[in-house]
Order: structure tokens, then C-alpha cells, then sequence
């Protein structure tokens, strides 16, 4: 009974060390504000980049579908991982030096950008042919009807898959921490090995947790909700 | 031009780093064989429990899907990797990798599995009750094999991922392709061995990407 008691100490006094984690707490909170705002970014200049694509390849232009086409399954079929360390390690050889943030951004952007273009385009591909017919005959470009009638019913369309897959890309951000960025995961790392203790695991565990889960949980609403609508 | 070449595609680094990156690559094979499987079967298991007439289980399930779908995978792995050391388990890197994997490949296998099968209309489940098939030959029989097919694009797309989810096992010095790459990059101070490693990445997922454009598009187009 009483050896019981004692390694409950120890799990308590390695896991949760309140004196630790006061201490790593600013770092992490640190890190959290580092990670909200690169998936920020990335969420914002992946998404956009990506319908760029997607309107640039509904032209048809052989060219143009081709390079998008290798740009997405090149970005679509590497490791987010292995693109990140290529450009942290391989750019400053030609000169051009990326810091870990830059990297990260890069890559998961272009990443996102990539998997959106092709939701997007799955989405335009997917709206009637007789919206675009409709849509020419009353005298609009193909600009027009493909800014004015065709894009707002395939993003509508699109908008479960989309939302899945950015979630999945913002939480890519704890690669950061591979390449030295500061974000949550990195805090908590080092904060472990300074102090011999997990505490600070456990902070940056709970600081995903509170950071994510109301993001699954707002991506699950979005699933059902547009579920419902498409029935 | 030169100097491109000199640092990302230099011919004597490929041939020297050739046999590290070679055993480098099998090991991921070999991971991905253990891990995609294991995620499978345990996504299964989690779309099962989760169609439970209990509701506290059906609760239970949500917790856990959404619980390890918040959480950064290779936050997981570090997690166990580096954590439970200090509750006295020590897990070698292999195992620790096999149980993240588990742990956040059910959670999102089981999602694809649960749409799945709710996919299946419940008429199909109660006509193959009442021809006298029990609930098990039921499931078996009747409604996964639809529900598979209906959530086929999903299962492909998240084959994909825990493809390449793999690559993270490098972070806990697991031997496996991004590893090694890493290792010959920093002993001979040039990016080669990173591309030589993208390129094989590339020839094994490639052909995936493409599958999954086709049945996608096939799959939309339908709708």
C-alpha cells in the first residue's frame, strides 16, 4: 500500500510538477501564440493560393494544367518532412539562406496550396455543365461565369474536404520544431530537457488540446451541416 | 547551373549514399507495412464500437476519435517517445512509433469507416437480419463491403497520409528513408542525399496520388 502511494508521487511529481510547469509556462504560451500564427498564414496564403490554381487550370491552357498538374502531385505525394528539410538544408548551398519559420511556412503552404487546388478543381469539375452553358448564354466571359456562377457553387461544395485537410496541414506546424522553430512542440522539447522533467509535455499537450480540439470539433459541425444541405 | 548541381544532384554523394538510402528505404517499407494495417484494423474496430447500442460507448468513441485527431501526430509520438520514459516504461523507437500510429491512424481511419457505414442505408441491415444471417455475418457481409466501396477515395487519401506519415519516425532517430537521408546530408555537408530521398518518395507515392486523382474526380463527378 504504501509503495503504492510513492510511485503515485513519482508519476505526479514527473508529470505533473507544478513548480515546473510555472516556470515553462510563459515559453509555452510563447509557443502557442508562434503556432496560432503561422497556421494562420499558412491556412490564409495556402487557400488562396491554391483557388489561384485551381481558376488559372479551369482555363484548359495545356501548359499552364500541366505544371499545376506535377506541382500538385509532387506536393501532394512528398512528406511534408522531407520538403522542409530540403529547403532549410539544401538553399543555403545555392546561397540562399531560409530560417526553420520560413521553411515551415513554405513547405505546409505549398502543401496546402496543392491539396486545395485539387479540391477546388474537383468542385468546378463537379458543378452541371448546364450552369456554365446558362451561365455564357446570357452574355457573361468565361471569367465572369466561372468568378460569378460556377466558383460560389463549387466552393460550397467543397467546403467538408477543405476543411479536413487544412486542419490536418495546421497541425503539420509542430514539424517546426525539427528545423528549431519556437512553436509549441519545440517549447515543451526543450523545456523537458532543461528540467529532467515531463511537465512541460504535458503543458504542450494540453496547449494542442485546447488549441485543436475546438477546431475538430467546429470541423465535425461543418461536416454535418453541409452534409445535410447537399441531401 | 553548376552550382545547383554541385549541391542538390552530385553524382558521388548519390553513389556513396546509395546503400544507407537503399536500407533506409526498406525500413520505411517495412513501417509502412506494420503501421497502415494496424491503423486499419484499428479504425475498424473504433467505426464498430462507435455503431454500439450503448450509448455511453458511442460517447466514448467520439472522445477518443476527436481526442487523438486533435493531436499533432508527431506531438504523440514525442509524447510517448519522451514522456513515458519518466512513468517508467521505455519503449524502443520501433514500438513507439507502432503505438502513435495507432493511436492517431484509428482515430482517423475510424472516421472514414464510421461515414462509411452510415453510408449504408439501415434497410440493407435489416433485410440481411431477416434472411437469417446473424449481426456479425451482417457486417461482414453485407454492409462493410459497401461501405468500403463507398468511402474507397477517403481510404486511399488517408493510406496516403499515413505513407508519408512515416517520415516522422526519423525525429526519434528511427532508421527508416528521411532518416538516413539526414544522417549522409550531415556528414557530407550537401543536400543530395534529401533529394535522393524526395525522388524515392516520390516513385512509391506517385502512382497513389495518381489512383487518387482518378477515383476522385470519378467519385464527385457522380454526386
Amino acid at each position: 500500500m504504501n509503495a503504492d502511494i510513492t510511485q503515485w508521487d513519482r508519476f505526479l511529481a514527473s508529470f505533473f510538477d507544478l513548480a515546473v510547469m510555472q516556470k515553462y509556462l510563459p515559453d509555452i504560451v510563447d509557443g502557442f501564440l508562434l503556432t496560432c500564427h503561422l497556421a494562420i498564414l499558412i491556412v490564409i496564403s495556402g487557400l488562396v493560393l491554391g483557388l489561384i490554381l485551381a481558376v488559372i487550370r479551369a482555363y484548359e491552357f495545356w501548359l499552364t494544367s500541366w505544371l499545376i498538374v506535377v506541382f500538385a502531385d509532387v506536393m501532394r505525394a512528398l512528406p511534408p518532412l522531407v520538403f522542409i528539410l530540403l529547403l532549410y538544408f539544401g538553399l543555403p548551398g545555392v546561397g540562399l539562406n531560409l530560417s526553420g519559420y520560413a521553411a515551415t511556412y513554405v513547405t505546409l503552404t505549398l502543401v496546402l496550396a496543392a491539396f486545395s487546388e485539387e479540391i477546388f478543381r474537383a468542385g468546378i469539375l463537379a458543378t452541371p455543365k448546364g450552369q456554365w452553358e446558362a451561365a455564357r448564354s446570357t452574355g457573361l466571359g468565361f471569367g465572369q461565369s466561372l468568378a460569378y456562377v460556377i466558383m460560389p457553387q463549387a466552393i460550397r461544395m467543397t467546403v467538408p474536404p477543405l476543411t479536413n485537410r487544412t486542419i490536418a496541414i495546421a497541425k503539420n506546424t509542430a514539424l517546426g520544431t525539427v528545423v528549431g522553430v519556437g512553436e509549441i512542440l519545440n517549447q515543451a522539447t526543450t523545456g523537458q530537457s532543461f528540467s529532467g522533467n515531463a511537465s512541460p509535455l504535458v503543458l504542450g499537450a494540453l496547449a494542442y488540446l485546447i488549441l485543436f480540439i475546438p477546431v475538430v470539433v467546429f470541423g465535425r459541425w461543418v461536416e454535418t451541416r453541409f452534409a445535410w444541405r447537399r441531401t | 547551373m553548376e552550382f545547383i548541381l554541385q549541391n542538390f544532384f552530385n553524382w558521388d554523394i548519390v553513389t556513396q549514399a546509395w546503400p544507407l538510402l537503399l536500407r533506409g528505404f526498406g525500413m520505411t517499407l517495412i513501417l509502412m507495412a506494420a503501421v497502415i494495417p494496424v491503423g486499419c484494423i484499428g479504425g475498424l474496430t473504433v467505426a464498430l464500437l462507435g455503431q454500439s447500442r450503448f450509448r455511453a460507448v458511442r460517447w466514448l468513441t467520439i472522445i477518443y476519435v476527436d481526442f487523438f485527431r486533435a493531436f499533432p501526430p508527431l506531438v504523440l509520438l514525442i509524447f510517448i517517445y519522451a514522456g513515458l520514459p519518466f512513468a517508467g516504461i521505455d519503449l524502443p523507437a520501433i514500438v513507439s512509433v507502432c503505438l502513435a500510429f495507432l493511436l492517431n491512424s484509428s482515430a482517423y481511419y475510424g472516421e472514414v469507416f464510421r461515414a462509411g457505414i452510415e453510408s449504408v442505408g439501415t434497410g440493407q441491415a435489416e433485410a440481411a437480419r431477416s434472411t437469417g444471417l446473424s449481426g456479425f455475418q451482417t457486417t461482414t457481409y453485407v454492409v462493410l463491403p459497401q461501405a468500403i466501396r463507398n468511402v474507397l477515395p477517403d481510404l486511399v487519401s488517408n493510406t496516403l497520409e499515413v505513407a508519408k506519415l512515416t517520415s516522422l519516425a526519423s525525429v526519434v532517430a528511427l532508421p527508416e528513408l528521411l532518416y538516413s537521408a539526414d544522417m549522409a546530408r550531415s556528414v557530407t555537408f550537401n543536400a543530395t542525399p534529401i533529394v535522393m530521398a524526395a525522388v524515392l518518395y516520390l516513385v512509391l507515392l506517385w502512382p497513389l496520388v495518381r489512383l487518387l486523382s482518378r477515383i476522385e474526380h470519378r467519385s464527385m463527378g457522380s454526386r
